[in-house]
């Protein structure tokens, strides 16, 4: 079956998503990551869809869902390198994408995922045993 | 309204939706849509071909190159024979969704389209039309 690739690096999930999405493919990769997630305790996850053309409701979706997942397994999600033109149409179409972060491209969103892992701090309980 | 070019492809299952979206692009690059237009034409086109598979039961997909006077544009009709809508001005509301989807289709659709036509009758299916002009 067709998958999109997830790649690990220390405690975070790197996706880039290259092809032209259909559906099924979409719910594919949002319960391969949320699996990921738990599998490698990952702390974070990085979706590129610099190579996107258009987000419709459907990814736009697939994308929130992923989010609030990853968030009920404490991993928090940045989503990098959205077209200008893609966001256009996405305010058009009514998707603001609440909740979401982004970032402009790889580097600006691994730098907000380690910075928002350093600020949590010193281990404190169970939380984080590695 | 002249017609310059016409084709139809089939609208049965989510990959032909991807061919769509596909085709699509193809005739927004070559009429000159800039890339801010094509994306919307795209988009637009991805939501009522996902409405025609997932809520129509599958239908087709128009796809025209027209021409008004001076103006070139991109004219695109989705049609099936499934239940049709009820209620159109509820069916046009953001948030308003029977498919378990966002519910911006429709709206979303008529909102990236310079020309938003919807055709409906219970129980024999529904047509919406869109277009998208150059310039």
């Amino acid at each position: 079956m067709e998958r999109i690739p997830i790649l690990r690096l220390d405690r975070f999930l790197l996706v880039s998503i290259q092809v032209d999405m259909h559906d099924r493919l979409a719910l594919t990769l949002q319960d391969d990551l949320t699996a990921d997630i738990v599998k490698h305790r990952a702390k974070g996850v990085l979706i590129d869809i610099s190579a996107l053309d258009i987000v419709d409701s459907f990814i736009g979706r697939m994308l929130a869902n992923i989010v609030n997942m990853a968030r009920i397994l404490d991993a928090e999600t940045v989503v990098v390198g959205m077209q200008p033109s893609v966001a256009i149409t996405l305010v058009e179409l009514g998707l603001s994408l609440p909740g979401i972060r982004t970032a402009l491209n790889i580097d600006r969103g691994m730098e907000l995922l380690r910075a928002s892992r350093e600020s949590e701090g010193p281990t404190i309980g169970s939380r984080e045993i590695v | 309204m002249a017609v310059e070019r016409s084709s139809e492809l089939g609208l049965g299952n989510q990959d032909d939706v991807v061919l769509v979206r596909q085709a699509v692009r193809a005739l927004a690059v070559e009429i000159g849509l800039n890339l801010v237009d094509q994306t919307k034409i795209v988009t637009a086109a991805s939501e009522l071909a996902r409405n025609t598979v997932v809520h129509g039961g599958g239908g087709i997909a128009r796809i025209e190159v027209v021409r008004d006077h001076f103006k070139r544009g991109l004219r695109l009709t989705f049609e099936d024979h499934g239940p049709g809508i009820l209620d159109i001005e509820q069916a046009m509301k953001d948030g308003y969704s029977s498919g378990g989807g966002l519910g911006l289709g429709l709206g979303g659709a008529k909102r990236l389209s310079n020309e938003f036509k919807l055709e409906s009758r219970p129980g024999q299916g529904t047509r919406v039309t869109i277009t998208r002009w150059k310039g």
